[in-house]
């Protein structure tokens, strides 16, 4: 039973760590499989971490936080589309300037608004996200392992851990079973085709760097109002980047990208309890190695030592209809 | 023209005998601004009292980016204005140049060290207040696991550490303390969510007390001490207030000491190093309405107890940084 409980203490640990990495990760695959590389989730889930923690503040109304952190992760997508679809520059730079301009436009406006330092005050009660019971969860717990596990693990979390989760199946769906996601894939890789069908490849991007937005939205919302109580600056701590690095590791399919992100979450969640480590397997792990160990692994899959990971034939070219 | 002259030549000489004869100190913050709820606002508690008690002001400014570091330090410098604080070891750099060029001018550092004859370098000695929430923290634990969450793994965090767990040990022999380091980069400092991991993961091997020395890592450290009922301690400046009734106590850094000390000395302020210990009310623990019920009269006594015998001498906590070792983990 010991072992059960400290597997269900870091799985949980897991799912808390993966849901932020998996909606940025499949804010990534929409985005990217549209053609548009996006370096700038870091900086939107910041700026909706701000604005959903900032709101949530004032109005004490976690889903208007919430629905503050969309709309400003949208903003910032809509001008990376203006940028990079509209005027066709650069998606990388775009993409830097928005994680530079979301870095210091938050802790400016924090510290105007409530003067500590660059913080957003403490959410309590309807302001933050908590935690919930699945139905039956405390009858059931008592049946063991399955009830235990069901209590334990996958009952309990917030309401955006399920979302997340959820998001997996619906981006399938879009992509691989709908007319739209068969248009979004294909102005990923041969804009031209598209467009000689007559469907408009800035409507399909723009739509695609929308769904981006959104998702990138919840996460930092999920960071901000879910995991914390308030924004502190820089409290996304490269975990954009790491998406970044999961979705080349799912090379850019939504099942694949949920299984990479629960195994950098569960990376994440071993490195906090070296004590457990050092229990099971009797040697020590130095946790800067649990630490590097997703881009490491990254790196081998770009590689190519373990299949390979192809991006959109499409990807960072702007569309240049011809003349 | 000639009388313009004159009167521009007095109008300055004036001037000039007003400044020497009030010699306004000077204040510059660090870039977290004056109002950050920690170390900015204790250097500018500070300067207030000190205000307040002489009925006198000083200059300050807030500076809003890294380029203004030594134009501030100048104008100050050249405005007269003696001695000169500076909240931070940013300033470091700045005021190892701007300091040869003023030597009649006196300036503090805090938290850094500048060699120059007319700087103060203050100092603190945070493992002695490590040592004091330690033993508060061992005396509050019912299961004998305490906690340490530090930010990023530098030496000066690992001296929090180690004075911490010495004040455990001091009054719990076989307790054990958890310590996990947030991580290796500066993004250690402000990952909230890795700190509520790390406090979670840390009550799940039975810490009821866990010390938090990580900047904004630690907002979340005390947070999810908070949610789940467990007891946290705060560091630099006094953060029982965030949630009261959960928060044990804070380490304190006086940082306003050490900038109402440097304003009271003025013009002849002492030069060199200046360690801020329990002794001269650099370090402590913070008691007030918020902790109040948490911290009974025992703990209290036996903690001043301590904190007179390490004043006095008679009690030496190790200092991590003296020899990068510790001798109990």
């Amino acid at each position: 039973m010991d072992i059960l409980n400290d597997l269900i203490t870091v799985l949980n640990s897991t799912l808390r760590l993966s849901t932020p990495l998996l909606l940025a990760c499949l804010a990534g695959l929409f985005s990217e499989r549209a053609g548009i590389f996006d370096i700038g989730l870091e900086g939107k889930m910041l700026c909706a971490a701000f604005f959903s923690g900032a709101v949530a503040a004032i109005t004490g109304s976690v889903w208007i936080g919430l629905a503050a952190g969309i709309a400003s992760s949208l903003a910032l997508s809509a001008l990376h589309g203006i940028a990079s679809i509209t005027f066709r520059g650069n998606q990388l730079i775009s993409g830097v300037a928005i994680n530079f301009f979301a870095a210091g436009m938050t802790v400016l406006v924090a510290q105007s608004w409530f003067k500590q330092g660059g913080r957003t005050p403490s959410l309590t009660g309807n302001g933050r996200f908590n935690a919930v019971e699945l139905p039956l969860a405390e009858s059931l717990k008592d049946i063991p392992f399955l009830g235990h596990i069901y209590n334990g693990l996958i009952s309990g979390h917030t309401i955006l851990v399920y979302i997340a989760l959820l998001v997996v199946p619906v981006t399938w769906w879009i992509l691989y079973r709908t007319r739209f996601g068969l248009r979004l894939r294909a102005v990923g890789e041969a804009p031209e085709a598209v467009d000689t069908a007559g469907i408009s490849v800035i409507h399909l991007r723009f739509a695609a760097v929308g769904i981006c937005g959104v998702l990138c939205g919840i996460a930092g919302a999920y960071l901000a109002t879910g995991l914390q109580a308030g924004f502190v600056k820089d409290m996304t701590a490269g975990r954009g980047y790491i998406a970044l690095a999961a979705l080349i590791f799912a090379k850019w399919r939504p099942w694949y990208a949920l299984m990479s992100c629960l195994l950098f979450g569960f990376l994440q969640a071993i490195a906090l309890r070296p004590d457990l480590i050092e229990a099971y397997l009797s040697f020590k792990v130095q946790v800067q190695l649990l630490d590097v160990l997703p881009y490491i692994l990254t790196v081998i899959i770009l590689a190519g030592f373990v299949g390979k990971a192809t991006p959109p034939r499409a990807g960072g070219e702007p569309y240049v209809k011809e003349q | 023209m000639s009388l313009m002259h004159k009167f521009l030549g007095a109008a300055t000489a004036v001037s000039l005998s007003a400044v020497t004869a009030i010699a306004e100190p000077a204040l510059i913050f660090d870039l977290g601004g004056k109002f950050d709820k920690s170390f900015n606002e204790s250097a500018f508690n500070g300067a207030t009292r000190w205000a307040t008690e002489n009925n006198s002001s000083f200059k300050e400014i807030e500076l809003q980016s890294d380029a203004q570091r030594e134009q501030a330090l100048r104008r100050f410098a050249e405005s007269g204005a003696n001695p000169i604080v500076m909240a931070g070891f940013m300033f470091a750099t700045a005021l190892g140049e701007v300091a040869k060029d003023y030597p009649d001018t006196k300036f503090a550092i805090i938290d850094m060290v500048v060699d120059a004859p007319n700087v103060r370098s203050v100092v603190f000695n945070e493992h002695e207040g490590s040592y004091l929430v330690g033993m508060l923290a061992a005396q509050a634990s019912k299961t004998g696991t305490v906690g340490f969450i530090g930010g990023m793994d530098i030496p000066l965090i690992r001296k929090f550490a180690c004075g911490y767990v010495q004040g455990v040990k001091s009054v719990n022999p076989d307790a054990v303390v958890v310590q996990n380091m947030t991580g290796t980069t500066p993004a250690a400092w402000n990952d909230p969510v890795k700190g509520s991991e790390l406090t979670k993961a840390q009550i799940a091997q039975g810490a009821d007390v866990i010390y938090a020395a990580a900047g904004g890592t630690g907002v979340g450290v005390l947070q999810t001490a908070a949610d789940e009922d467990i007891l946290s301690i705060g560091v630099d400046s006094n953060q029982n207030y965030l949630h009261s009734g959960k928060v044990l106590t804070s380490m304190l850094k006086r940082v306003d000491n050490a900038v109402y000390d440097a304003m009271t000395q003025g013009a002849d302020l002492e030069t060199g190093f200046n360690i801020m210990g329990i002794s001269n009310g650099g370090v402590g623990y913070a008691l007030d309405e918020h902790n109040a019920s948490l911290i009974t009269t025992d703990m209290q006594a036996s903690v001043d107890a301590a904190s007179g015998q390490i004043a006095s001498g008679a009690l030496a906590v190790h200092d991590y940084m003296s020899d990068n070792s510790c001798p109990v983990e």
